[in-house]
This record gives C-alpha cells, structure tokens and sequence, in this order.
C-alpha cells in the first residue's frame, strides 16, 4: 500500500466480475420494475433522483441568467415566481429528501446490518413508485402551467391570491410524502428487526445510526405536511376557511403545522448525510471514528431538537414575541450536536493516516461548507438578527450552504464512496477530484456572494434588484455555471466508467464495513451465509487479520 | 382475566428447528422476527396516523378556544342519539374486530368468518348514520361554502331552539366547527372506507381458509388499523358533539 | 446463532411472547367502553363549568387507553412497542403544547 493512496484494485489483468451478482441475476425491463431487492430499488432511485436534479438544477440555471442584470429582461415576474417555486418543490421534494436516504440507505443498511433485504421489500418498492406517482403530479403542474406559492404553499397566498396548480403540486407532494413514511418506517423496522447475530446497537456504522434518526423524523414528521397540504386543497377547492382570515381562520395555523414537517426535513435531508461523512472520514484516516457514541448520540439529539424549533421560521410573521423567545433559545440547543459531529470529525483525522481521495475531497468540502452553513444558522436563530436577515440573499445563501454544500456534498462523496461496491467498476480518479474541486470552488463562487448580497439588504424571490448588486449578482451566475459543470462531469465519468471502469474488487477502499467484505456487485441474497459479528465498527485491526484470510464469495 | 400463552407457530421452543410455511419470507431469519417485524412496522404506519390526525385535532383546539360559543352553538346542533349510537356501533365493530383475531388464534374459520362479517356489517351501518347526519346538515345550509347559513344561530327562536342567539360576526365562526367537523368526520369516514374495503378481502382470503392455520399476521395487523380508527371516533364524539350540553350557562 | 434469534429470549426488550387474549377479556373491555360513553354522554348534560371538557377528555384518554391495550395487545407486546406507542403521542403533545406557546401568548390572540 503506498503511502499516497489506499486504493487497492485487484490485479486488472486477470481481475473479472462476479459471474453472478445482482445486477445481472434476472434479466429484462421487468425483473427490474417488479424487483423486491433492495438494492435494484436503490438503483431506480438513483436514476429517478438524478433525473430529477437535473430538472430542478435547470430551474436553478434560469434563475441565475435571470439574476445576471438588474432588470428583468430573460423572463417576466410570474414566470421566475413560478421557476422558483419548482426548483424549490423538485430539489427539496423529489432529491434532497429522497437522496441519499433512499438510494445509499436502501442499498446499504440491509447490507451494513447483515441482512438479506429490508423487512418489507414490497412496501419499499411501494415507495419507489409513489414517488413516481407523485413527482409525476409534480411535473403535470410544472407542464400545465406550474405553482407559483414558493416550495412553502404560505396561506393565504397559497389559498386565496394565486390561480396556478396549487392543488395538483399539494397532490403531488402528498403522495411523495407517503413514499418518504414508507421508506422511513421499513428503515426503523429493518434496522430493530433485522441485524445480524452480534450486530448490537453500538457496533452499527455510524451511518445506519443518523438513518435512523432521520426515518424518525419522517415517520412522525410528514404526515404533519400531509394534513396542512389536505387542508391548503380544501381551502382552495371548497373554502372550508381553516387558514382563512376572513371566515376567523389563522393563516399561521398553516405555518406552523407546515413548519412543523418542515424544518425536521432539513434534519431528513442532512442527517443521512452526515452518516456518510462519518463512513467517510472514517475510511480515509483509517481510524474509528472519535467518540464514536457521541456521534451517535448526537444523531438522535438532533432528531429530538428538530421537533422543538420549527417556530424560528416564523420570528417575522407574527406570532407571540415570548414564544419567539422559547424558539429562538431552543434553535441554538440544536448547535450543540451538530458541533459534536464536526468535532469529532476533526478529532478522527487527527493523527490519522489521511488519504485523499475523491470520496474525501467531498467529505473536506462537505465539513467545511456545512459548518459555514451551521453557523449562519445560528445568526439567523438569534431573534434581532433574523429580523434584519430572513427573507434575503442571506437566507437562501444559509440553506444553499447547508443542503447544496453539505448534503449534496454528502450525496457526492456518497456515491463516489460505494460505487465501486454498486457497480463493481471503478472511475477515473483524477477527473473524478477534479470534479470535486470545480464543485467546490463553484459552490463557494455562487452561495459567498449571495451571504453578502443578503447581508446588504437584497430580497429573495425577487426577479430584479437595483444597479449595485450587479457586481455580487454577476460573481453569484458565474460560478453557478462553474457548478453546473461540477456537477455534469459526474454523470459523464460515472457512466462511462459502467463500461470501461476498472474491475474494483470486494473492498477498494480497504474499509471495514460489511458491505465491503462482499463481493462487488453484491449477490441478490447479499452473503451466501449471514455473518456472524464479533468486532466493533471501523476496526481497521480486525480487517487486517481478516484480509489473511479472506473468503470471497464465488458466483 | 385468564389469558392463555400459546405459542402460534407449530413448533415448541425445545425442538427449534426451521419451518417453511407459505407465508414465510425467505428474507427473515425466523418466522418469529417476521411477525414481530410486521407488527412494528405496522405500529410505526399508526404513528403517522396519529400526527395526520394530530394536525385536525390541534386546529379544533385552537378554534373551540378562540370561538368558544359559536362552537357550542354549533355542537349543538349535532344529534346525541345519532353519535352515542354510532359510537357503540363502532365499539361493537372493533369488539367483533378483536373476536375475529381472537378467532384466527385458536383457529376457527367458522367464527373467524362470521366475526369480519358482522365487523363490515357494523360498519356499513356506521357509515349509513353517518350520511344521514350529513344530509341534515346539507338540509339546514350547515355544509361550509358558498350556501352556508348562520340564520339560525343569529336567531334561534325563530327554529324553536332553546339556544342564546350569537352576534353575526360570532355565529359566522360556526362554519369554522363545521368545516372542521365535515374535515375530521370526513376523514375519520374515508379510513372507514378503506378498513371496510380491506375487510371485505381479508374476509374473502378467510373464507378461504388462509388464515386459519397458524397464520394471523394480515388480521392482527388489519385489527390495529381497525382499532386505531375507533380511537380517533373515541375522541371526535365528546369533542365534536359533547362540548356543552347543559344550556342555560 | 440461535442464542440471537431465541424465541424464548425474554430479556430481549425486542421481544415478547405471542399471547392470545381470551374473549371474557375483550367482552369485559366492550362492557366497560360502552358504560364510559353513558357517562361522557351524561357528563356533557351536568354543568361542570372548566371541569366539563377535563372529565371529557379524561374519559375519552381512558377508553383510548384501554382500547390500545387490550383490543390492540400492547399489554403483551414487547417493551419496543409499548414505547413506538407513547412516542407517538409524546410527539402529538410537542405538536400542542409548542404550537400553543405562541397562540397563548400572543398580544393579538384571542385566547
């Protein structure tokens, strides 16, 4: 093993596939769209999200063009109220909820936890096509017109001021929301239900640990979003007056039990993420990751705190300035876990024998970002501050840091990390980190800016600003074109190298996981015999005697 | 309250050994974990429920409190006799419910059968109530929407009713109970629908001997569901058409 | 590997036995649901001023109570489930209590 690199492909002369492995067990369009195995329904999704990240990532590139001049001249004021709206609905709906939960969750935890599938493969097959169903909803009211209510369907903007297809797009993410529950729930079920002899709580990877947290969170979180969309739907098509001012209905009442789903989600959406880096970090500087239980832990604190701050997106719409006060300490409870993971990040590469590879690249870029995008979550939890910043540049900037520079972060490392072990072909690696990189740059080029402009006073939602936020604005579109290059270079070099890649072997990376201690693509079963556990998670010790005399499974 | 311990798999715990029943999936381990794996994830399912639910019941909250009177006034106008009697027909049905699992345990189709039977039946009549209440609302203008009509509780003495007239900005707060009792009842109504269509299969599958021989879990888990929708009508009945029925306060 | 996957591993809190609950016990809980709405449904008919919508809501909590434990066999489900359930709830309480801080303290609220 050189120093520089852990990567270690078998020999490429003689390596070949495993004759027999999931992907090639059945044959045919059908065995796939009727498949109970888990890991065929990660790859649907995967195709699915990326389909739909594209679309929401074209949106996103009309907005910036727009934003590159001060006037409004590439579309009129409606047009980007709607284009907003659906790159907020699609990216947040269809990718960043479903992303890394429902494709690396699907194909890994069965697999992390010794089993030979989720506990309901129907149902998780289930969930594969609701989502469908309903991003099909999504794009019907994208095609007949689109929504125009931001990704948030605020009352009584929503209800009683918009003629577009609010209630085709609550449809839509009603169904969606049923696909994330049933995800959810046969991860919770799989993960108390289903481990291998000897798998005990605390010899889980610290990914199926924030999984879990996160299928919590949707499990009792979105049917929450449900009813409020049930009740948006009704309003708009027979006025039951629930949300309505004028019949005594409170408009907030929409607001908090939106938020209520909502700002747990941004927990579903970073939690799964967070699994990954851990899993990541972990591997690079072969070390245990540092305090391991309180990774975990922290997993499940921020889960609970989630539950107890969704207020903080309302400090300026009216509600009781004491119980502002309560949300507003509340919200800053929620630093103190998410500081424990970066922590304890920082503390495993200490010391550690630290390699860069792509994966890693990704997880730097992810741990950098997403501690910038924590901290300016804290400015806007302190109540004065929010006041000044919330609905600005500097909010979208926030979440832009926190979802796009950490989750899609996560995402990329993610599958940069087990494609080897999903495709059994390896990619180019020096593009690979040059992608990294360009996303990185990229990222910091469009979202910087944007603090900035937020901080100087420009709205969000706006298609037109006054002259002197051109400079920023410009900066801001130039380096959204530098990531959308970031990004399309993965979806190249990853489905080129499906065909030419290198064979990738059982465990490339030399990590501990059991996912890589099979081979790459797995057997539809998963292990020929289910293992038995003996060791903790990421025991680099245990992985060097077991590789003396490793088994490899014969297809 | 003598409650047996019967263990439903076929086999005792000395002489462990694997079993292949049809209904065992090749994924799980044993047939044990299946079944409890499959009540787990069916209480999880109810959790959601709860919080659907749990969204229509705080608006009640916050509006009965905002719009106290209009609330009584309105709940007023529901029928005790048709909600009490509704709400013991849905106790039997979950009763009869929890028969029938009971049924499929010691393994009696016959009962088993006439059990689903008499729940579906039980609630159909349900239902049947249900939509004569509805259609005396739609009579008196009582729906939500456009025809809606507060006359009658701006001016109750004009219908005989023995109630306090309501300022008109009050008695408009009326439509905020019904819309809430039309969305909860509504709801409520549409599980009984799915329950009832899901009672009709099972009942069919039963009919068919499937469950009764050792295999329970598609009923046990149907009864869950059952029994979690009695429980939101155990609450909807005092807080819909219970709130104040001592007049004169 | 069977000391993992014992059905008899009581000290699993995952884990509990199948019980099948006799009929007296369900007829004994329907008796009592059906009694307990005779009385919310004469409760409603005595002016108890604050206590009214308190009793009401006891009553409901208490048939509820006894419906999940009995009806749904959570008496002899396994401590997993017993807490999946009271979960759930406590999440429906931070749903009220927090949603409340605001309408009960608002300057503007009609609370």
């Amino acid at each position: 093993m050189s120093a520089h690199t852990i990567v270690n492909l078998p020999d490429q002369r003689t390596a070949t596939m495993p004759k027999r492995n999931y992907i090639n067990n059945e044959d045919g369009i059908l065995s796939w769209l009727f498949t109970g195995d888990h890991k065929r329904i990660a790859m649907l999704y995967l195709v699915s999200i990326t389909f739909f990240f594209f679309i929401g990532g074209a949106f996103a590139g009309l907005i910036r063009l727009e934003l590159l001049t001060p006037q409004p001249d590439l579309m009129a004021s409606d047009t980007y109220n709607k284009f907003f709206s659906m790159h907020g609905i699609v990216m947040i709906f269809l990718f960043l909820v479903p992303s890394v939960p429902a494709v690396l969750g699907n194909f890994l935890i069965p697999i992390m936890l010794g089993a030979k599938d989720l506990a309901f493969p129907k149902i998780n097959l289930l969930s594969w096509y609701l989502y469908w169903i309903g991003g099909l909803f999504t794009l019907t009211a994208l095609v007949l017109g689109g929504v125009d209510t931001g990704w948030t369907f605020t009352t009584p903007l929503s209800t009683h001021y918009l003629n577009t297809h609010v209630v085709t797009a609550a449809v839509g993410i009603f169904i969606i929301g049923f696909s994330s529950i049933f995800t959810g729930l046969n991860f919770i079920v799989t993960i108390h239900r289903m481990r291998a002899p000897g798998m005990t709580w605390f010899r889980m990877p610290l990914f199926i640990w924030a999984n879990y947290a996160a299928s919590i969170l949707m499990v009792l979180g979105t049917p929450v979003l449900a009813i409020s969309l049930v009740l948006v739907a009704l309003e708009r098509t027979i006025g039951i007056g629930v949300f309505d001012p004028t019949k005594g209905g409170d408009p907030l009442l929409f607001q908090h039990l939106f938020w209520f789903y909502s700002h747990p989600a941004v927990y579903i959406m970073i939690l799964p993420g967070m699994g990954v880096i851990s899993e990541v970090i972990s591997t690079f500087s072969r070390k245990r990751v540092f305090g391991y239980t309180a990774v975990a832990f922290s997993s499940v604190a921020i889960a609970l705190f989630g539950f107890f701050v969704w207020e903080h997106h309302m400090f300026i719409m009216g509600v009781s300035n004491y119980s502002a006060l309560v949300f507003s300490l509340l919200t800053m409870l929620v630093a103190v876990p998410s500081a424990i993971k970066i922590f304890n990040w920082a503390f495993t590469l200490q010391k550690g024998s630290i390699t860069f590879e792509t994966p890693m690249l990704y997880a730097f870029g992810f741990i950098g970002l997403f501690t910038v995008g924590g901290l300016t979550g804290v400015f806007l939890g302190a109540l004065g501050m929010d006041i000044h910043l919330t609905e600005t540049y500097f909010i979208v900037a926030h979440f832009h840091f926190v979802m796009v520079g950490g989750m899609l972060m996560a995402f990329l490392a993610g599958i940069h990390f087990w494609w080897p072990k999903m495709t059994g072909r390896m990619y180019s690696e020096s593009i690979s980190k040059l992608a990294a990189i360009v996303t990185f740059i990229g990222f910091n080029m469009t979202f910087l800016p944007q603090f900035i402009l937020g901080y100087l006073g420009m709205p969000r939602r706006y298609h037109a600003y006054p002259p002197e936020f051109q400079v920023l604005n410009v900066l801001s579109t130039a380096g959204a074109t530098i990531l959308g290059v970031g990004y399309m270079l993965p979806l190249l070099y990853l489905g080129w190298s499906l065909k030419y890649g290198a064979i990738a072997g059982d465990n490339p990376w030399q990590a501990t996981g059991l996912e890589w201690q099979i081979q790459s693509p797995p057997l539809t079963e998963n292990f020929t015999e289910i293992p038995v556990v003996d060791h903790d998670a990421y025991d680099y010790e245990w992985l060097e005697h077991k590789t003396a005399q490793e088994v490899t499974t014969v297809g | 309250m003598d409650n047996v311990s019967v263990a439903t798999q076929p086999h005792t715990h000395e002489e462990h050994h694997h079993v292949s029943l049809p209904q065992h999936r090749h994924h799980f381990e044993t047939e044990e974990q299946q079944r409890e794996a499959g009540t787990f994830g069916m209480w999880l399912f109810l959790l959601t429920e709860i919080m659907f639910f749990g969204g229509l019941f705080f608006a009640y909250l916050l509006y009965r409190n905002w719009y106290h009177d209009a609330f009584v006034a309105a709940s007023n106008q529901l029928s005790i006799p048709l909600g009490a009697a509704n709400t013991a027909v849905l106790i039997s049905s979950g009763f009869f419910m929890a028969l029938g699992v009971w049924a499929a345990e010691v393994r009696k189709k016959g009962l088993l059968v006439l059990f689903l039977v008499i729940t579906t039946v039980l609630g159909f009549i349900f239902l049947g109530v249900k939509y004569v209440e509805y259609h005396e609302k739609w009579e008196k203008h009582h729906i939500p929407g456009a025809h809606f009509d507060i006359s009658e509780f701006v001016n109750p003495q004009a219908y005989g009713l023995k109630e306090q007239p309501l300022a008109p900005d009050m008695a408009a707060k009326t439509q905020i109970f019904f819309s809430l009792y039309f969305a909860m009842t509504g709801m409520h109504a549409l599980h009984m629908i799915i329950g009832i269509g899901l009672l009709v299969w099972l009942t069919w599958r039963s009919y068919r001997g499937e469950f009764s021989a050792g295999y329970v879990a598609p009923i046990e888990y149907f009864g869950l569901y059952w029994h979690f929708v009695d429980i939101v009508w155990i609450f909807l009945f005092p807080l819909l058409y219970l709130i104040n029925r001592h007049p004169g306060q | 590997m069977s000391q993992y996957h014992d059905p008899a591993n009581v000290t699993n809190p995952e884990h509990a036995e199948h019980h099948i609950i006799s009929p007296a016990t369900y007829i004994a809980v329907f008796v009592t649901l059906l009694i307990f709405t005779g009385i919310t449904v004469g409760a409603a008919y005595i002016d108890l001023g604050i206590l009214n919508p308190i009793v009401a809501l006891a009553i409901a909590c208490f048939k509820a109570v006894i419906v999940i434990l009995f009806f749904m066999h959570v008496k002899y489900q396994s401590r997993l489930v017993k807490l999946t359930v009271a979960a759930g709830f406590f999440t429906f309480l931070i749903l009220i209590t927090m949603t409340l801080t605001d309408y009960m303290s608002r300057a503007w609220g009609l609370w």
